[in-house]
């Protein structure tokens, strides 16, 4: 009986609890219930019926428009290929080197690594000026190709130590083995260590998927002089200049860019999770 | 390694050169470099229609040490901190135990729920939010007036005194999931050993707490607490949209003031910014200071 009792408290309040939960999530992801329910409103109701998030009559229009008129189907497009390129470019730099750095005695190998982490903080304002100057000279500003390089360039400490880490599990017994058989040292990074790492790669190329689809400062300052290879959230930043009372059309735009990586991150979550706990545990 | 020949070793060592050459290059050419041209350009008086600037000591610095809007941009970068830091600390935190709680039901959900706006775009949330903080048709002023708490037409984002408290709860609402994963994998690396031992020695929950979990967690508490310190200052797509710096540049963190100094006043003054990155810079090797201070402490 009492122990009866006592299961009975304990389930009330775990039901408690999960309702608490419940309605506090339900305000915290308001802002996107908002943003997708403006989107398919007409601004004039938007303005008339702020808190009503159904709207009258489902309507696609605003996409449209911000899809053709907006400009950004060419900002979308531009956002898949810088994305693309610089996953593609920090997976092989990082990948590399992080193999290199776990399974080799070097000189200097100390030093490589103790200035990686002490670059660990420096924030793109520091590096920014110098960075647009120099793509400048190399005839990169204004191109996709430095908007990808310098998305990709710098740090990336997390992911190369995310790779070091890695190899660091492998036995050595599997190296060693390889060398016996004869194999290149090309052909046992590609064919025996690279594949391997799947969840290292998953994990790198999401990471870099939300750094780089939602930069704003690289995409913004390198594309001040071509409008043509501007990004989605410097498209973002063009419409809301442009028509700051179309909120429908600015809710729709928003919605196209969050819906990739948003997808994505519920698809893959555990792998941004296993990124970001990285953080901590290293 | 024994078993390798000298001459295998040689080979390698051309294609260990080879493969850190990818990381090297983008690595000087990303940040070594531009760190260092930073800090040069900050001694020389260089606008942005120049080819190069010209050596002018410590000129930059003294005229910083006397511009308004840099003190005030200072300011809002330090006050920005003091809020944000201290609630997205503790809420990731209370979260983090509530989640980790065997009884919860729905944890994972949950997680992913108060997770979510990590992933999404700076910007775009800066622009949703200016519209759902709008004064006139807003749904927070809306509900907000309706319940008696504030005024009807007030402007969270657009008024001084509210400006840089109401980006920063919205700054908090976008990271706090990142926290609270910070959280959750500390607590999930606390063997679950321990806390069965303290179950059988009859320990009670919040004995095994303040015993148990606190202490082991002390040791994340400082990495967590520092790297958020460093978020904090970065902060700049967020605000870029939101408010631009303003109003009277109540918003004007540091990468914003660097950003409109070198890049979108009516002359660009790239010496000048530079000076101010070098000193923004300077507050991220206190950070890193922090952070192997706190690493060492741990360690031991």
């Amino acid at each position: 009986m009492e122990n009866k009792k006592t299961l009975s408290r304990k389930a009330v309040i775990q039901y408690l609890v999960a309702f608490v939960l419940i309605l506090f999530c339900m305000i915290w992801i308001y802002p996107f219930v908002w943003m997708l329910s403006a989107s398919m409103k007409t601004s004039t109701e938007l303005f008339q019926k702020g808190l009503n998030l159904i709207p009258d009559r489902f309507s696609i229009d605003s996409y449209i428009s911000a899809w053709g008129k907006g400009g950004f189907s060419r900002y979308f497009l531009n956002s898949v290929i810088t994305t693309a390129g610089a996953i593609a470019l920090v997976l092989i730099r990082c990948a590399t080197c992080g193999y290199v750095l776990s399974m080799f005695k070097f000189k200097l190998k100390a030093f490589y690594m103790t200035v990686l982490l002490a670059t660990f903080f420096i924030p793109h304002g520091t590096t920014i000026i110098p960075v647009t100057q120099m793509s400048t000279k190399l005839g990169l500003m204004g191109t996709r190709v430095g908007v990808i390089l310098a998305l990709a360039g710098g740090g990336q400490v997390a992911s190369i130590f995310l790779f070091k880490n890695f190899f660091d599990q492998v036995p050595r017994e599997l190296y060693e083995a390889s060398l016996i058989d004869g194999t290149s040292f090309v052909r046992t990074f590609f064919s025996i260590m690279l594949p391997m790492t799947g969840p290292i790669i998953s994990t790198v190329t999401i990471i870099t998927f939300m750094n780089a689809w939602n930069n704003l400062m690289i995409p913004l300052v390198f594309t001040l002089g071509n409008s043509k290879i501007k990004t989605l959230t410097v498209g973002m930043m063009a419409f809301s200049g442009a028509y700051a009372t179309d909120w429908a059309g600015m809710a729709a735009a928003g919605t196209m860019t969050l819906l990739p990586i948003v997808v994505c991150f519920i698809c893959l979550q555990k792998y941004f999770v296993s990124g970001i706990a990285g953080a901590v545990k290293g | 390694m024994t078993t390798l020949n000298n001459s295998y070793k040689k080979r390698n060592l051309v294609w260990i050169v080879i493969f850190l050459l990818p990381n090297t290059i983008l690595y000087f050419m990303y940040t070594i470099y531009p760190a260092i041209q930073t800090a040069v350009s900050s001694f020389m008086d260089w606008n942005g229609f120049q080819r190069a600037g010209v050596f002018c000591g410590f000129d930059n610095y003294k005229e910083l040490l006397h511009d308004d809007i840099f003190f005030k941009s200072l300011k809002a970068t330090f006050t920005f901190m003091l809020i944000v830091v201290p609630l997205r600390f503790l809420i990731s935190l209370g979260f983090g135990l509530l989640l980790n709680w065997k009884n919860c039901k729905g944890r994972s959900f949950f997680r992913t729920m108060l997770f979510l706006p990590v992933v999404t775009t700076g910007a775009i949330i800066g622009t949703v939010m200016k519209m759902i903080f709008d004064p006139k048709y807003g749904p927070v002023n809306i509900v907000m007036s309706a319940l008696g708490l504030m005024e009807r037409s007030k402007g969270l984002l657009a008024s001084f005194d509210s400006a840089l408290l109401t980006g920063g709860l919205i700054w908090v609402w976008k990271w706090m999931g990142m926290s609270l994963i910070y959280w959750i994998a500390s607590l999930q690396s606390i063997p679950d050993e321990l806390y069965e031992a303290a179950k059988i020695d009859g320990a009670s929950s919040t004995q095994t707490f303040f015993r148990i979990t606190a202490p082991l967690l002390k040791s994340f508490a400082g990495i967590i607490l520092v790297l958020t310190i460093g978020d904090s200052l970065r902060v700049f797509d967020l605000m870029l949209t939101l408010t631009n710096g303003g109003p009277f540049y109540a918003t004007e963190t540091i990468e914003l003031f660097i950003y409109h100094t070198a890049f979108t006043d009516k002359v660009p003054r790239l010496g000048y910014a530079s000076a101010a990155a070098t000193i923004f810079a300077l507050f991220f090797v206190v950070v890193s200071i922090l952070q192997s201070f706190v690493k060492r402490r741990n360690d031991r």
